[in-house]
């Protein structure tokens, strides 16, 4: 039984049968990292007491036969972009390279309660900005289909454990594409669930307005049942939804025989790479040949979003990220005189190139005789990027476009030319925007065997819907 | 809209941060660059178009009920105003780069 390419299911199943144990479990991840994460840097810290503490609880309850909670001794990674309570949490910077979260970020703790081991923190963009994991501060991600090459970002880490087998499934976030364009770059399912689905409390905030926490794993089924484990209403963030969590797993079953899925002639444009062109469109004949009706419809706003999301998210990140002072914790600069210039210097020194890029951009867009030009009508443009989705969902039931317009490109590839690697989220962020869930499923290989996939965007908190196409298209694939 | 160094000087002391010289120059043009691409949203005309700053404004809060009753949800039933949990002491000094112990030190605030 080669025990990392487990999913979830089996895991639990062999724990609980006593095949194996949590320990040895997790034992057989560390020792797969040990060996193969020096190439591949997906995980930033490793959390061997805590994995091992829940192992043996999750082992003590198999030995007396007791049934084990849902995720009992499967293995995870967590983005280090979600604080862990004891365990070193930097959101890939300097500004907080030996920060101890003195609390558990909501989606952790539902999975550690559900008997999920927390293997460790995993390497990602600084703060979540980025496109492609070189904006960590610490190393970049290497994709583990071709070390050469970029796994995605901002949740690179994430993406390339489970791709590598370092990890079950592990959680990333998603802002402008940042969990399902690594899940595409790496060959993985990346679920983003609809805004407010899943609780935001303890994820170090980026953009409040459009940051989702959401699975990374193998299978469709997989993501599902994390999914099922981490959502639902949370009294400690005030945007998630007093909305039911319906049973995903079963939601997944059901055929897709009849379902109306949209094709936006605006995401199969020039900018296209052929080969991912022709793995989408093949996908989506197979779909076609399920029973799935596909219907040609326009999301007319779509080439506006880009703009839109980097004034948004910019705007919202500069006001978020005004909280890493050098007062309270995280790095402060030694040389200062005065409160202004601790203030000035901890934050140049320890925040990277990135990230003050998008600070001060989204600064500029609030400043006073900017704030209607930019940050307001953004605003506006992102209501009719909303319409155009509601629009096309009187008329389907889902959306499939490719997640991402290139496979993974090549490490170094973008890193001089900002403007080019925004570009990168063009068929991402407007998901982020309208606030919907989208899924990125494998659907197939460019020439040169680097992984392509199909995203699936739904209506809000529909992600039953997305779940159930991508189980067909995962199903097409692997056949 | 062209940014000149005087305009990224300016944000940046909004955003406090010190930029050096050669940050300044480096963001001067990637600003130029970015807002370039970003001024095409002025092609819109969006003149009734109301502006959306949260979009749980239209979904997933319960649509029959108005004001702050709509996001009665949100607030929680266990702590009472007054008695609210907070984090221990040391716990919430635990990651100070400079503490005495009870409060946060830091340097002294000049007059600029």
């Amino acid at each position: 039984m080669d025990l990392n390419a487990l999913t979830i299911e089996a895991a639990r199943a062999a724990v609980q049968a006593r095949e194996t144990t949590a320990t040895s479990l997790a034992e057989a991840f560390y020792a797969k990292i040990d060996k193969t994460d020096p190439e591949i840097g997906a995980y930033l810290t490793l959390s061997k007491d805590r994995a091992l503490e829940q192992a043996a609880r999750m082992d003590s309850l198999a030995a007396k036969g007791e049934e084990l909670p849902p995720l009992g001794g499967v293995p995870v990674g967590i983005k280090d972009v979600l604080v862990t309570r004891g365990v070193r949490t930097t959101a890939s910077s300097k500004i907080l390279a030996n920060y101890i979260p003195p609390y558990d970020c909501t989606a952790v703790a539902r999975l550690e309660a559900a008997g999920a081991v927390v293997l460790g923190k995993l390497n990602c963009d600084e703060f979540a900005m980025g496109s492609s994991n070189e904006n960590s501060a610490w190393r970049p991600v290497r994709n583990p289909r071709d070390l050469s090459r970029v796994p995605g970002g901002s949740s690179g880490g994430s993406a390339a454990a489970v791709a590598a087998d370092m990890a079950v499934a592990t959680l990333g976030s998603d802002t402008g594409g940042s969990i399902r364009q690594p899940a595409s770059f790496c060959g993985v399912v990346g679920l983003m669930p609809t805004y407010g689905r899943v609780s935001r409390y303890g994820l170090i905030a980026f953009a409040s307005s459009l940051d989702r926490i959401g699975p990374l794993a193998k299978t469709v089924r997989d993501a599902a049942i994390v999914l099922r484990t981490i959502a639902g209403r949370d009294p400690m963030d005030a945007t998630s939804a007093e909305v039911p969590v319906p049973d995903y797993v079963a939601e997944l079953e059901k055929p897709v025989r009849g379902l109306k899925l949209g094709v936006a002639k605006e995401y199969f444009g020039k900018g296209l790479d052929s080969e991912v062109r022709k793995s989408v469109e093949a996908a989506i004949q197979k779909l076609a040949g399920s029973g799935c009706e596909i219907v040609p419809l326009s999301l007319p706003h779509t080439e506006y979003a880009i703009p839109t999301y980097y004034i948004v998210a910019t705007a919202e990140a500069s006001s978020n990220l005004a909280r890493f002072d050098g007062v309270r914790y995280g790095y402060r600069a030694g040389d200062a005189r005065t409160l202004s210039e601790m203030y000035r210097r901890s934050r140049d020194h320890g925040f990277g190139a990135e990230v003050k890029r998008r600070i001060i951009l989204g600064t500029y867009a609030l400043s006073a005789g900017y704030y209607d030009a930019y940050y307001l009508k953004a605003q506006r443009v992102r209501t009719l990027l909303v319409q155009d989705f509601e629009e096309a969902f009187k008329r389907v039931d889902a959306i499939v476009t490719p997640t991402s317009p290139t496979a993974a490109f090549k490490l170094g590839e973008k890193v001089d030319d900002p403007l080019s690697m925004y570009l990168a989220d063009i068929f991402t962020v407007t998901a982020d925007l309208a606030g919907i869930p989208g899924i990125s499923v494998p659907c197939g290989e460019t020439k040169e065997n680097l992984p392509v996939g199909l995203q699936i965007l739904g209506k809000h908190f529909d992600e039953g819907t997305i779940l159930r196409v991508a189980g067909a298209v995962e199903r097409a694939n692997t056949t | 809209m062209k940014v000149t160094e005087k305009d990224v000087v300016y944000v940046a002391d909004l955003a406090n941060l010190e930029l050096t010289q050669d940050e300044r120059q480096l963001l001067l043009r990637d600003l130029n660059s970015i807002l370039d691409y970003v001024d095409r949203l002025s092609q819109l005309d969006t003149t009734d178009v109301p502006a959306m700053a949260q979009v749980s404004d239209r979904y997933g809060v319960d649509q029959s009920r108005t004001g702050s009753a709509r996001f009665a949800y949100a607030s929680r039933e266990d702590i009472l105003e007054g008695l609210r949990k907070s984090l221990p002491h040391e716990a919430a000094l635990q990651n100070a780069p400079d503490t005495d112990g009870t409060f946060f030190k830091v340097p002294k605030v000049i007059e600029r």
